[in-house]
């Protein structure tokens, strides 16, 4: 009997550890909600989401939300233009071509871009890229949307390759080899069979790395500059959410005041925007494996 | 006839033509990591020094050095590796051993899944909110501690279930034919078997919690600091402390993101010298997960 209570006492724990993580999606959102309600009774929706400027920190405030989402969508975009098509490539040139020996040496060694802390991202835009970038287009100013977005490219290829690939060597071997003995090349194999049978996967290594590009922090509050710009000029400087909550929190910001809550309404916004890419993502990456 | 070769020849050279593309575009990545390292290296190298390790920061670039956000990073992992190798490891355990298929479990997968992909900057909201002015740890190295500890946790939870689901099913079947109860398969057949990708888990997890800085400028760490947390060993009875828990810090990181942003130039060579030590403990930390993945995949054969 004692046995018993003992492995249902263990088995209790762990599950309380389990749905632990329940717990601290459960605190975020209630965090997020209540100091952005504090937000919200100060400040009208309407405003938020039509005022073209974001000055929470001047005398006279605008809470325009507009300014800090374009300049997320517009970095988020330019490493979207640099990932996606690099990291299927990769994917492809991996899964399909490379011998054996050579992936398991390359897999690991572009696992470590994912793993190179941010803020040296961000050093390496700033000091580096940029005055690189600047010697081709006389425009760019010190600041701007461009060269961290580069970067974030960069950074998450090995999200979007990993999970590709490993949805693409998913694919069953019968189904290439068919492929094969009807005379197609290895091309033709990966552009007609292979890809559209590992699309959901595929789908769903691009939605993780959209979501890793929004969330992304550090290399735009570096290199971007902090000012909030109504633009999609990849040349000025533009401000994200994420860079917008950094720069608050840096300042001294007394609890509780307006500017305070300013960051949890970019912080909901964010988790917002994260919250239907990564469901989708989830969902995706689901359907693969119910697949075969 | 003519047709048709000539049909397979483009074939066969739009192959070739991928073959350098895919090959290319995997360079991509690797050149410039080697880029930035060689960048990094050239600028901070100089100022590498014994000096630099044991000096605090400083309003003159060429006294500053990073002791107290080397402590601070070194204190915080501690907390974080505490709360979240625990929470993470039993919670994993839960889910590929004892989970029955009903909606509570399919919700905490949902969720897991979900919480990967959140960004770190709202750990770091939720941690203000929750830690700092709730629970009022204050900017502290607990706080900042625990804040990294939930935003690794969904990786050492996925990191222990991908190690236990490589255990075949023969091994727990053998364990209770012998007669043993379910913890007892667990405790010692399913983690001591399952330990070497744990172990990878759990140290990449802290490599990218030692890289962390957004959500830790957000619960409040300062910028400037020119002294240490209190000790964890003390010279009396019971000769270990824990007052450090409750001191404000500095990290690696947040050391380096201070100097990027000045200015000064001979200021901007330090934030290099930093990053050179901090991918050097990246690195480090990732490295030695490699090789405990390898050799552990090499020890066991079922």
């Amino acid at each position: 009997m004692s046995k018993k209570i003992k492995e249902g006492i263990i088995e209790t724990s762990l599950f309380l550890c389990a749905l632990s993580s329940v717990l601290i999606t459960i605190s975020i959102v209630i965090v997020l909600a209540y100091e952005s309600y504090g937000f919200f009774k100060v400040v009208s929706f309407k405003e938020f989401l039509t005022e073209k400027e974001w000055t929470p920190l001047f005398f006279e405030p605008k809470f325009g939300i507009l300014p800090l989402v374009t300049g997320t969508l517009l970095t988020t975009s330019i490493a979207l233009i640099v990932a996606l098509p690099l990291g299927l490539m990769v994917a492809v040139y991996l899964s399909e071509y490379a011998p054996h020996r050579m992936r398991e040496i390359i897999k690991p060694v572009l696992e470590l871009l994912a793993a190179v802390p941010t803020v040296v991202y961000g050093y390496f835009a700033l000091l580096f890229l940029t005055p690189v970038l600047q010697s081709f287009l006389p425009d760019l100013s010190g600041f701007n949307a461009l060269s961290p977005g580069i970067i974030m490219g960069i950074m998450i290829i090995p999200y979007v390759s990993s999970v590709s690939e490993d949805s693409m060597k998913a694919v069953p071997m019968h189904i290439k080899e068919g492929s094969y003995a009807m005379g197609a090349t290895k091309l033709q194999t990966a552009l007609k069979v292979v890809i559209p049978a590992a699309f959901s996967g595929i789908a769903a290594a691009f939605i993780i790395g959209i979501s890793r590009a929004i969330g992304e922090t550090m290399v735009v509050a570096i290199a971007a500059g902090m000012m909030p710009n109504f633009s999609f000029n990849p040349l000025e400087p533009v401000q994200t959410l994420t860079a917008y909550i950094v720069q608050v929190s840096l300042g001294d910001v007394p609890h509780g005041t307006i500017e305070y809550k300013t960051i949890f309404a970019a912080g909901i916004t964010l988790f917002m925007m994260t919250l239907v890419f990564n469901l989708i993502g989830f969902w995706l990456r689901k359907r693969i494996r119910e697949v075969y | 006839m003519e047709d048709i070769k000539q049909r397979i020849k483009i074939s066969k050279y739009w192959n070739g033509i991928f073959w350098i593309i895919g090959f290319l575009s995997t360079l991509v990545g690797l050149v410039l990591l080697l880029v930035l390292m060689i960048d990094l290296f050239m600028d901070g190298a100089p100022r590498l020094s014994y000096k630099f390790f044991t000096s605090f920061p400083s309003r003159f670039p060429e006294e500053a050095g990073i002791l107290s956000a080397w402590v601070g990073s070194f204190l915080v992992l501690l907390v974080t590796a505490g709360a979240a190798i625990p929470l993470g490891v039993a919670a994993g355990i839960y889910l590929e051993e004892y989970a029955r298929k009903n909606w509570v479990t399919d919700i905490i997968e949902i969720n897991i899944a979900n919480l990967a992909g959140v960004p770190s900057i709202v750990y770091g909201l939720l941690a203000l909110g929750l830690f700092v002015y709730l629970l009022k740890f204050g900017e502290t190295i607990l706080t900042a501690g625990l804040t990294l500890a939930l935003l690794i946790l969904p990786m050492v939870i996925m990191a222990t279930r991908e190690a236990i689901r490589a255990i075949p099913g023969s091994i727990r079947e053998a364990s209770y034919a012998l007669g043993a109860t379910k913890w007892q398969t667990v405790r010692w057949h399913i983690i001591p078997y399952s330990m070497g990708g744990i172990l990878t888990g759990i140290i990449i997890g802290l490599s990218r919690a030692i890289g962390e800085t957004a959500p830790i400028i957000t619960v409040g760490a300062l910028t400037f600091i020119a002294f240490l947390p209190a000790s964890p060993v003390t010279s009396e009875f019971p000769f270990i402390s824990f007052k450090w828990l409750m001191d404000p810090f500095t990290v690696m990181p947040i050391q380096m993101f201070n100097w990027v942003s000045r200015p000064q130039k001979a200021f901007q060579l330090n934030a290099a010298a930093a990053g050179i030590v901090l991918m050097g403990m990246t690195l480090l930390m990732n490295g030695v997960a490699i090789y405990i993945r390898y050799k552990f995949r090499k020890k066991i054969r079922w």
